[in-house]
């Protein structure tokens, strides 16, 4: 970085060009729209953050001693709905994607402007919805929403809850059908397909599974409360309904979801890692292509989270060698990620520490997903803490330690200053600590037996469970870290440059931040992505 | 990658009023919204999707109880509705048309048309609707009476008591033929809830759809009226317009999924 002490801030950016709350509140600005988003999943994040942290604290003990169970049940619960439908979902697509996607692309906005500030609407609109189920006490149902629980037994607002996530599901549709109309109609010339960045093909894949799969959610949820408003047998037995078909119609959405929970953080990781090895990444084709298969075959594995709900085997068998099917593109990517750093000139800049993070754990959560996959295996480690350490290990080992690489990669580009790079590398170091230590544990605890979702366990778990705790408060302060050093930053952060990491790619040819127009001329895309090669000035790093 | 000069958007496209700050020009303008009007109505598929697909494990479950269900419903009604829908398809197709030759008069008619025959569409849904209620068939306790298709007190109207009709059906000639047995026929009427509530939940979320693009027309009549419309730009009628086909095609599907399933003749 000797590059940078000489650079200056742009005279007018899209920051600057007009402070009035009515310009951020009415914008058509994707980068506007982006940081509207990012305010807002940073509080959900630390609001299901808030619900872990409490669940840890009861699970210190073996006795229920803390809350009732009761109350245990909504703290999960709220823990699940904020993170999964509040935060993971919008994350990286929402905020990075909505920066970033028209500006890899050359392209001056997304193609609707107003539909992407009409999804981020729609999006506060479900949230209050939600938190308005939290005021009232909040709800029971686990995050999964299972009938006839859900629709008849609970005394709590689950109405009100299954209409915010319907309503917050509709501003992801948008995002994802602005993502493929602009990455279809607005390529700058010379962008074709072949040379598209590997963080938009993920975007896309992600948005092919925002758009099909949402509004078969939507439906589940509008019979949900049809059937809980009404009392009408669609999902309850003792109405003549069928909870199963609850399951598959969930499910049918929400495990294609965590493809779109995982896929542009995918997509973060291959930028982060081509740039840091300063060499030409390794498969573009392959890589682009695996997103592609992940959304396809994400499609038809929902059936592997219902082994043991009693549907047949014969289709459970489908479903499981389907569901290992999945294991083939995402292990593809992470070969060529280990192949683009052979022989690269790799350095430690704090994105690529979340990227060494992001495929070692991801590696781990991907592996043990395939136990998950293995049907006489699913049905001893079914519901239990292998499951829940397994999902945290995509989700929050991969997931957010994507998200935070990429928030590290482009806050030079979103705000036009560099982060503190020590406090960052030390909060890097922190996370993957106090992540690891918090949920390797669960792994044998699961293995033991030790099923989900219960406040008391017997007293041999306590130690690991003890350990489990202890990991969360460092990973909490992992978390909390970054969202100090950002703020700081943006003040006392020195001035970035346009390309602070002299790296590829359109959004580091404009300036940092760009302008509201994203660039002064249209951009003619002339070379494919990546070319990282012996043309460059070897002043990096140096 | 290099930055360099582009040929700047034709003179008189850049000076359109509709052009939107985004675009190079009018034609990937129109272009986009019309990829993005398909993307959307794909979307809608999806979630028509899940709504069929349930209607379809339920109907192999209970079929018995949908063939009642389906007999118990006016198909005339059903009918005649299905023909004023292809109408405004008609009407909707020339509103499209008038406004790519940008003629600003029939632009309106055929809007205005396609809003009446929409209109006459959803009357006689809640003419149907209010059958219903009187028959006391909407399903759940909390609406009206409660459902009751085994002769309920209170609860008029010919097709009331589905049980009755089970154990006594007639045949074209309206002369009795040997029926269900009482048991038999009272618990498939009981289980003609659940083709109830696919039949509310089906065409319930139809008829949101037609009340939103009713709503839509309204707009679009105000706009052609102040002759927005015309051969350089016509995307918002072109682009509302599949999405009122596309309602269309759902109740192509919807009308023999509910009404024509397996009709007792004389009904």
């Amino acid at each position: 970085m000797s590059t940078t002490t000489q650079a200056v801030m742009p005279e007018t950016h899209y920051l600057n060009e007009n402070y009035s709350i009515r310009s951020w509140l009415l914008t058509g600005d994707h980068k506007r729209i982006a940081m509207l988003y990012l305010v807002t999943i940073t509080f959900f994040f630390f609001l299901g953050g808030m619900f872990a942290a409490l669940i840890r604290l009861e699970l210190l003990t073996p006795a229920g001693d803390l809350f009732q169970s009761d109350t245990y049940n909504k703290l999960f619960t709220m823990h699940g709905v904020n993170m999964v439908f509040f935060f993971l979902i919008p994350s990286v697509p929402a905020v990075l994607g909505n920066f970033l996607i028209p500006i890899m692309i050359g392209a001056k906005d997304l193609a609707l402007p107003k539909i992407n500030l009409l999804s981020w609407y729609i999006f506060i609109a479900g949230a209050l919805f939600s938190l308005t189920a939290l005021i009232y006490g909040g709800v029971d149902t686990g995050w999964t929403f299972y009938t006839p629980l859900s629709s008849g037994y609970l005394k709590t607002p689950v109405i009100v809850m299954g209409v915010g996530i319907l309503i917050a599901g509709f501003a992801s549709i948008f995002t994802g059908l602005n993502f493929i109309v602009t990455v279809h109609r607005m390529r700058a010339p010379g962008m074709t397909w072949g040379r598209l960045p590997l963080f938009v093909w993920a975007n896309y894949a992600a948005s092919l599974i925002m758009v099909l799969g949402t509004p078969v959610l939507a439906i589940t949820l509008i019979l949900l409360v049809l059937e809980r408003g009404f009392h009408i047998g669609i999902f309850d037995p003792k109405l003549g309904g069928d909870p199963v078909l609850f399951q598959h119609m969930f499910w049918f959405y929400s495990h294609p979801a965590v493809y779109i929970m995982i896929l542009p953080g995918m997509g973060v990781i291959s930028e982060i890692i081509t740039c840091f090895s300063r060499k030409r990444v390794f498969g573009y084709t392959f890589i682009a292509f695996s997103s592609i298969a992940i959304a396809v075959f994400g499609f038809v594995v929902w059936a592997h989270h219902m082994f043991v709900a009693g549907i047949s085997t014969y289709s459970a068998m489908v479903f499981s060698l389907l569901s290992y099917a999945v294991a083939i593109p995402s292990a593809v990517k992470v070969f060529n990620w280990t192949a683009t750093m052979y022989k690269g000139s790799v350095t430690f800049e704090t994105p690529m520490l979340y990227a060494f993070g992001f495929i070692g754990l991801f590696t781990i959560g991907g592996l043990t997903g395939l136990f998950l996959a293995a049907l006489g295996l699913d049905v001893h480690i079914h519901d239990t803490y292998f499951v829940i350490a397994h999902f945290h290990y995509v989700m929050v080992g991969g997931m957010v330690m994507a998200y935070l690489g990429g928030m590290h990669f482009w806050w030079p580009k979103i705000t036009g200053r560099m982060y503190p790079e020590g406090w960052a590398k030390l909060a890097a170091l922190i996370t993957f600590v106090g992540f690891n230590l918090t949920f390797f544990p669960q792994f044998i605890l699961g293995y033991l037996g030790m099923p989900r979702r219960y406040h008391a366990y017997p007293e041999e778990f306590q130690v690991l469970n003890v350990l489990s705790s202890a990991g969360a408060s460092v990973l909490a302060v992992g978390f909390i870290l970054p969202a100090i050093y950002f703020l700081w930053s943006l003040r006392y952060g020195e001035i970035a440059g346009p390309n602070p990491w002299n790296a590829k790619g359109l959004e580091w040819q404009t300036s940092s931040p760009p302008p509201t127009t994203n660039f002064l001329e249209t951009p003619v895309v002339t070379e494919e992505p990546y070319h990282y090669g012996s043309d460059e000035e070897v002043t990096f790093g140096h | 990658m290099a930055t360099s000069q582009t040929p700047t958007p034709a003179a008189e496209h850049r000076h359109h009023p509709a052009w939107a700050h985004q675009f190079d020009d009018m034609d990937q303008q129109r272009e986009a919204s019309s990829f993005a009007m398909w993307v959307f109505l794909l979307t809608e598929i999806m979630m028509f999707g899940g709504l069929f697909t349930a209607y379809l494990i339920y109907r192999l479950k209970y079929y018995d109880a949908y063939v009642a269900g389906s007999s118990s419903i006016n198909v005339v009604w059903g009918f005649a509705n299905t023909l004023v829908l292809i109408g405004s398809s008609f009407t909707m197709a020339m509103g499209v048309w008038a406004a790519q030759k940008g003629r600003r008069q029939q632009q309106v008619l055929w809007l205005v048309l396609t809003i009446v025959l929409g209109t006459a569409f959803l009357g006689v849904k809640a003419i149907e609707y209010k059958d219903k209620y009187d028959e006391c068939h909407i399903p759940g306790q909390v609406i009206g009476k409660g459902f009751n298709a085994t002769g309920g007190i209170g609860c008029s109207g010919e097709g009331a008591n589905i049980a009755e009709e089970l154990q006594h059906p007639k045949n074209a000639n309206g002369r009795e033929v040997p029926g269900k047995p009482a048991a038999a026929a009272e618990q498939i009427a009981r289980q003609t809830e659940i083709f109830f509530v696919f039949y509310f939940a089906m065409t319930g979320l139809h008829a949101t759809h037609m009340i939103i693009g009713i709503g839509v027309l309204f707009w679009l009549v105000w706009r052609a009226h102040k002759a927005e419309f015309g051969p350089e730009y016509y995307t918002p009628v072109e682009n509302f317009g599949l999405y009122w086909h596309f309602v269309d095609i759902v109740w192509i599907y919807l009308f023999p999924l509910l009404y024509l399933i397996n009709r007792i003749p004389h009904r």
